[in-house]
C-alpha cells in the first residue's frame, strides 16, 4: 500500500526528511482544503433540548437587495437558538418587517413578549455584500448595535457568524462563538474493512471540509491556539503516530511514532509545547514534547495508566486521567513543583478531563447509573454535575468561551456529535449524514 | 496481569493434553483449529500463511483441537488468531490458554517468525484510556508468550483500544467479541 493522492500544497521549508517519513503503508489521502466543501458531509442541527431561561428574541427575515446565496437572519437566528441563550421567534409569528431601526414599532414586539429585536438588510455589492444591522432592546425601547459587515461572495455565512458574535456579547457580554470550527473524525464499516476521515466544519457543522482520510484509525484531534493547525493520531503506518498538520495548506509533520502508545495530543496554551501519553518506557505516561527542538520532558511515572492531558489555561498545571487509584480518576499535576493532586473522588470512573477557558472548572466523562455521561466539576467546591441526557458519552471538548461543552455520543446505533450548554439546561445534535461520527474538537477562537 | 504460577502449570498441563490426544483424528472441524487444513504438500514450508488477519474468529478453543502431529503443526501458524478478555481485564482466560500456548510452540519453533499482538477494548469508556487498556491486554499476551520462551525480538505490540471494533452493537454479545488480542503474522 502507498501513499495514493496527496494534493496538499507541500511547499515551503519544512524538512523533505518529514516528507519522506510520510509516505505510510496504508492508504491516504490528503485534501488541501481548497474551499471545496463535501455538501454531502454537512452536518445539521436538530436542538434537543432549549433552555428555560432562554431570553425571547425576534430576528426579522433581512431586506435584500440582489440574490444573496444565504438567508442571513436565518443563521442568525439558528445560532442564537442553538447557543441556549435564546429563544427567537418563529417566523410565521413575525408579521411586521422593519429593516433598519427607524422603522421599529416597539409596541409591536413588546406585545409579543420580545426582549431583543434584529432587523437589517443584505445588499449585492460588486463582488460581495453589504449587511447592515440593528440589534433593538424592545423593553428599553433603546438601539444596542447598528453595524455595517462587508462580505466576499462566498462568504455570506461568515458575515452572518460575525453579527451573531456581535449580537450575542452585545446581549449577554460574554464573547460570541459562532465564527468557530470543530474538527472531527468520521469512521464507517467493522473490524478490518474500516474507513476514517477527519474533517473541520464551521461550529454549525456547514461547511465541512476534509483534512485526511485513511482506512486506520485517527482519532484525538486538538486545535493549536492560533487554530491554524491540528495535532491529532493516526495509525496510516498500522502504528499509532501523532501528527501535526496546518489545516490551510494540508502541510504535515510526523511529531512522534514511539514503539507503544502515541497518544492524546494537547497543545499548550503558549504553542510552543505538545503533552501526550506515550508509554516508551513502559506504563503509558504523561511526556511534553517541545515542538522546536523535538525534546521531551516525562512528567509522570507510575505504574499505572496516565492518559489524557489537558492545559490549565494558564499553563502552569495540567489534568490527566490516571488509574493509579484502581480505576480512572482525573489529577491535577503542577509544572515545576511537580505535585500531583486527584481532582476526582465521585464515583468510580471520571476520564478525559478538559478545563474551562477560565480554569475554574472542569468537564469530564463520568460513569454513573445511566452509563458514561459528561459532567462538569467545580474546582474549588470538588462538586460534580452530570449535565448531559445521553449515556454512552466520549470526548467532550469546551467552545472558547465556555458556553458550550461538545461531545461524542450514540443515537440509533449510530455516533454522533452532540453539544450541552455549559449549565446543563440546553442541548442540540449533530447527526451524521453516514456512518459514525466522533472525536469533536471545538477551535480557540479565530477573529 | 500475570499468571498465577498455578495457572502456569496448569497450561502447560493443558498442553501436554493437547499433544497426547493428537494421535486421534477428532477435534471440531469447524475450522478453528490448526491442521485440518489438509496437511497435505507443506510439510517443508516454513509458516504457510493461510488465511489473512481476522481469521480465526472464537469458537471452539478447548485444546481438544485435532492435529496431525505435534511438529507438523508448529509449521504452520496455528489458525485460531484471536483471544477474548473479560470486561476491564487484561488476564488470560483459562480457555485462551491453549491458544496462547499454541502461538508459543509456533513462534519457538520458527524463531524468524514475527507476531504483532493487536490489543482491542469494546467502546465502553474513553478513546484514549481505551487504547491503554487495549496495550495492557496485548502486553499481557506478550509477556505470557515471553514466559514459555518466545523470544522478545519475535513480538511487539499495537493497541487499536476502541477503535477496529469485531462487531457493531451495544450489547454485551458485541462487547464480548471486541475485547481480544488478535495474533497478527
Amino acid at each position: 500500500m502507498q501513499m495514493l493522492t496527496k494534493t496538499g500544497l507541500w511547499k515551503g521549508t519544512w524538512s523533505a526528511l518529514w516528507l519522506a517519513s510520510l509516505l505510510s503503508k496504508s492508504t491516504i489521502l490528503i485534501s488541501a482544503l481548497l474551499m471545496s466543501s463535501m455538501a454531502h458531509a454537512n452536518l445539521t442541527i436538530e436542538i434537543t433540548r432549549g433552555s428555560d431561561q432562554a431570553l425571547p428574541i425576534a430576528v426579522v427575515p433581512f431586506a435584500t437587495e440582489g440574490a444573496p446565496s444565504e438567508d442571513v437572519a436565518q443563521i442568525i437566528q439558528d445560532n442564537l437558538e442553538r447557543s441556549g441563550f435564546f429563544s427567537p421567534l418563529e417566523r410565521n409569528a413575525i408579521f411586521e418587517s422593519p429593516d433598519q431601526a427607524e422603522d421599529v414599532q416597539f409596541g409591536t414586539w413588546r406585545s409579543l413578549d420580545v426582549r431583543y429585536l434584529v432587523v437589517g438588510r443584505v445588499t449585492e455589492t460588486g463582488g460581495g455584500y453589504r449587511i447592515e444591522y440593528d440589534l433593538m432592546d424592545v423593553s428599553g425601547q433603546r438601539q444596542m448595535l447598528g453595524e455595517t459587515i462587508t462580505a466576499e461572495s462566498g462568504n455570506l455565512r461568515g458575515a452572518a457568524h460575525l453579527a451573531s458574535d456581535q449580537i450575542f456579547e452585545a446581549i449577554t457580554d460574554i464573547r460570541g462563538a459562532f465564527s468557530t470550527r470543530i474538527a472531527y473524525v468520521t469512521a464507517e464499516g467493522v473490524g478490518n474493512a474500516m474507513q476514517f476521515g477527519l474533517y473541520v466544519a464551521d461550529a454549525d457543522g456547514r461547511n465541512s471540509q476534509q483534512v485526511l482520510t485513511s482506512d486506520e484509525p485517527i482519532l484525538s484531534p486538538d486545535w493549536s491556539p492560533d487554530g491554524r493547525k491540528l495535532a491529532y493520531v493516526s495509525f496510516e503506518t498500522e502504528r499509532p503516530a501523532i501528527y501535526i498538520q496546518e489545516v490551510d495548506s494540508g502541510r504535515r509533520v510526523r511529531a512522534t511514532s514511539f514503539e507503544g502508545l502515541n497518544s492524546a495530543p494537547a497543545w499548550s496554551p503558549d504553542g510552543r509545547k505538545l503533552a501526550m501519553s506515550l508509554s516508551k518506557d513502559g506504563q503509558p505516561d504523561i511526556y511534553v514534547m517541545d515542538i522546536a527542538n523535538r525534546s521531551f520532558e516525562r512528567l509522570t511515572q507510575s505504574n499505572s495508566i496516565d492518559t489524557e492531558p489537558d492545559w490549565a489555561p494558564d499553563g502552569r498545571s495540567l489534568l490527566f486521567t490516571s488509574d493509579r487509584s484502581g480505576a480512572p480518576q482525573i489529577y491535577r499535576y503542577t509544572l515545576g513543583s511537580g505535585e500531583t493532586q486527584r481532582l476526582t473522588f465521585t464515583g468510580d470512573y471520571n476520564a478525559r478531563g478538559r478545563f474551562s477557558p477560565d480554569g475554574e472548572e472542569l468537564f469530564l466523562i463520568h460513569r454513573s447509573k445511566q452509563g458514561f455521561q459528561v459532567a462538569r466539576q467545580n474546582l474549588e467546591s470538588g462538586r460534580l454535575v452530570v449535565i448531559s441526557e445521553t449515556q454512552r458519552d466520549e470526548s467532550p471538548s469546551v467552545a472558547p468561551n465556555g458556553t458550550m461543552v461538545i461531545f461524542a455520543t450514540q443515537q440509533g446505533g449510530n455516533g454522533v456529535l452532540s453539544a450541552v450548554s455549559a449549565d446543563g439546561r440546553s442541548s442540540f445534535r449533530l447527526p451524521s449524514p453516514q456512518g459514525d461520527i466522533r472525536e469533536p474538537a471545538w477551535s480557540p477562537f479565530l477573529n | 496481569m500475570q499468571l498465577k504460577p498455578f495457572a502456569r502449570s496448569l497450561a502447560i498441563a493443558l498442553s501436554l493434553v493437547v499433544i497426547a490426544g493428537c494421535s486421534s483424528t477428532g477435534g471440531t472441524q469447524d475450522g478453528d483449529s490448526y491442521g485440518t487444513q489438509g496437511a497435505a504438500g507443506t510439510g517443508t514450508s516454513s509458516g504457510s500463511t493461510t488465511g489473512a488477519g481476522a481469521g480465526g474468529q472464537y469458537g471452539s478453543t478447548s485444546g481438544t483441537s485435532g492435529t496431525s502431529a505435534g511438529q507438523q503443526a508448529d509449521s504452520r501458524i496455528p489458525e485460531v488468531r484471536t483471544i477474548h478478555f473479560d470486561y476491564d481485564r487484561d488476564s488470560i482466560k483459562s480457555e485462551y490458554e491453549s491458544v496462547v500456548m499454541a502461538h508459543a510452540r509456533y513462534l519457538r519453533s520458527n524463531p524468524n517468525a514475527q507476531v504483532v499482538l493487536h490489543g482491542h477494548t469494546d467502546e465502553r469508556g474513553t478513546r484514549e484510556y481505551n487504547m491503554a487498556l487495549g496495550e495492557r491486554r496485548a502486553n499481557a499476551v506478550q509477556r505470557f508468550l515471553n514466559i514459555q520462551g518466545v523470544s522478545p525480538s519475535q513480538m511487539s505490540v499495537v493497541s487499536y483500544g476502541e477503535e477496529r471494533p469485531a462487531a457493531r452493537g451495544q450489547a454485551e454479545q458485541a462487547y464480548s467479541q471486541n475485547r481480544r488480542v488478535v495474533f497478527n503474522y
